[in-house]
């Protein structure tokens, strides 16, 4: 069953410039995915989409048999908490500690404290920091903020799980690693669209990649 | 807001389904959350919160002061109102015969509870005494003034007391009836004028407070704009995100009212002992009220509403703004 369908999506901004032109595509549900280009290929302004930071000028956007464009500003964090988002920047709050980054999702879901707590340390110890919850996560480095990042994005069980850059600033070992991670997480369901311009960490990892050029989708294959 | 919470649609697979019982709960839970939050990120910055909170507690104790004086002028003035007299002057040609008669006449009437009889003489005598011009009566033939009867109505409405004077005047000994009201008119017209001022400058004063809290809120937004960020990208509604803003505004109208209570008993208390010396001159029995439990309940309702009713508006016209991008 199809999750995620892009059909004829444009996006021009008012400047003029085109974003993305007649992108269509298919996810299907509990598949990984890649998409790559180079920068400004419109591989954010997609992903932006998907979580309704954006709309289209022209075309659909379907997500889990919802059109995103039936969706009003007070059924929008209704829509999110069906997608897990990593940045490349993280988005941790420095003034709280790993835990209550991780339980923010769970918090506004409704979820009770104890229940919380238990998906938390479960979050952390897949991500392997588990020893690290009560830490600021300025105290962590590059990847381990990463991985908080990751397992606040995996907390609360996403529908689907994007990441925009999630290795931008790691080292190819810490990288390869992450990626690992996002697999793990596909291989319990959870469907994952990654972008990425790291095109041989891309290639080893064998999923499915569409590549992205000025806008447009010029290739969807098995990389 | 909080029903959007909670009677959201429902929108495709949520995997973990968490039931509404226990969604109730933890609403609840977020709200004593915040609250206590809210209130300790109040004395995380010391400085800033008392000057905020001095700016408030100022703009509500004055109206609360001059609102406080208003209701002592008008007990002030409605005591007054109780005696109301109506001065017959008669006809110069009853003789002193007859305007005795006319007083005892006068008694027997039911629409009045006190008569009082000043002739012709007394008058001359009492214009000699209190009048710089005792000796110009000297220099005429006989006593010019009339012989007068102050009388005490028993209905001293201002409706009623015209109507009587009407009466009165129309009576064939009575020259002319005298109603002493203009002078309560005048002071009821003034106390009217007051009120009125009273009532703008607390509408001023109540938008003041509405700024204050809103700017202060304002601030307070911009500086946690990553967290509502994150919270919008994770899913957080308008209400989350908005409810610790509201605390805040509320705690801010709480603690300003408390301060603006302090304020205007101790300016009563400084004024208390004036103001009994002068009411002591004029009328014995007057004690001047302070704001009491209802004007104080009023002043902290009226300020934890301005507080939130600032904060709701300063959120409502930034939270739009930031948009996670």
């Amino acid at each position: 069953m199809a999750l995620i369908s892009f059909e004829n999506v444009s996006k021009r901004y008012l400047s003029g410039q085109e974003a993305l032109s007649n992108v269509s595509f298919t996810l299907r549900e509990g598949e990984m995915a890649f998409l790559t280009g180079h920068s400004g290929a419109g591989k954010s302004t997609l992903l932006r989409m998907i979580m309704l930071m954006e709309r289209p000028s022209q075309g659909e956007v379907v997500v889990g048999e919802q059109n995103l464009a039936q969706l009003n500003r007070h059924e929008l964090p209704y829509h999110r908490r069906r997608i897990g988002v990593v940045f490349q920047n993280h988005h941790l709050l420095f003034d709280r500690t790993v835990f209550e980054n991780i339980a923010l999702p769970l918090q506004i879901c409704g979820y009770e404290p104890e229940d919380a707590a238990r998906r938390v340390r479960a979050a952390l110890n897949k991500v392997g920091l588990l020893d690290k919850e009560n830490q600021s996560p300025i105290s962590l480095s590059s990847g381990e903020q990463q991985r908080v990042g990751i397992a606040r994005a995996i907390v609360h069980k996403p529908q689907v799980l994007l990441a925009d850059e999630p290795t931008g600033n790691l080292d190819p070992e810490l990288s390869e690693e992450i990626m690992k991670l996002f697999q793990q997480f596909n291989r319990v369901g959870t469907t994952v669209l990654i972008a990425s311009h790291d095109l041989s960490l891309i290639e080893r990892m064998r999923h499915r990649t569409l590549v992205l050029r000025g806008g447009r989708l010029i290739a969807d294959g098995r990389g | 807001m909080a029903v959007d919470e909670r009677n959201a649609p429902r929108r495709g697979a949520q995997q973990d389904r968490i039931d509404r019982r226990s969604r109730n709960r933890n609403w609840r839970r977020h709200h004593a959350q915040v609250a206590r939050q809210s209130w300790s990120r109040l004395f995380a910055t010391p400085l800033p919160t008392l000057i905020t909170l001095a700016v408030l507690a100022i703009a509500l104790a004055l109206p609360g002061f001059l609102l406080t004086g208003l209701k002592n002028m008008q007990q002030l003035s409605e005591g007054w109102d109780h005696e109301p007299r109506i001065s017959l002057y008669l006809s110069p040609a009853l003789d002193d015969a007859a305007a005795d008669r006319f007083s005892r006449e006068l008694l027997l009437r039911n629409d009045l509870v006190a008569v009082d009889l000043i002739s012709r003489e007394q008058g001359l005598l009492e214009f000699r005494e209190l009048s710089r011009f005792g000796n110009i009566v000297d220099l005429l033939d006989e006593n010019p003034l009339p012989a007068v009867i102050t009388v005490q109505p028993l209905d001293r409405s201002l409706a009623a007391l015209p109507l009587l004077k009407a009466k009165l005047q129309a009576l064939e000994e009575v020259d002319e009836a005298v109603l002493d009201l203009e002078w309560l008119q005048r002071l009821s017209a003034f106390v009217q004028l007051i009120k009125r001022a009273v009532l703008v400058l607390c509408l001023l004063l109540a938008l003041a407070v509405l700024l204050v809290v809103g700017n202060t809120i304002r601030l307070s937004i911009e500086s946690r704009r990553d967290e509502i960020i994150v919270a919008k990208l994770v899913g957080g509604t308008d209400a989350w995100v908005r409810r610790p803003f509201l605390y805040s505004g509320a705690w801010y109208g709480l603690l300003g009212a408390v301060l603006a209570w302090c304020l205007i008993q101790f300016s009563l208390l400084t004024l208390k002992q004036p103001v009994s010396e002068l009411t002591r001159l004029y009328l014995s029995d007057f004690e001047p009220s302070g704001l009491g439990l209802i004007g104080s309940l009023i002043l902290l309702l009226t300020s934890v509403l301005l507080g939130w009713l600032g904060a709701w508006l300063a959120v409502g016209h930034h939270l739009r703004e930031i948009e996670p991008s």
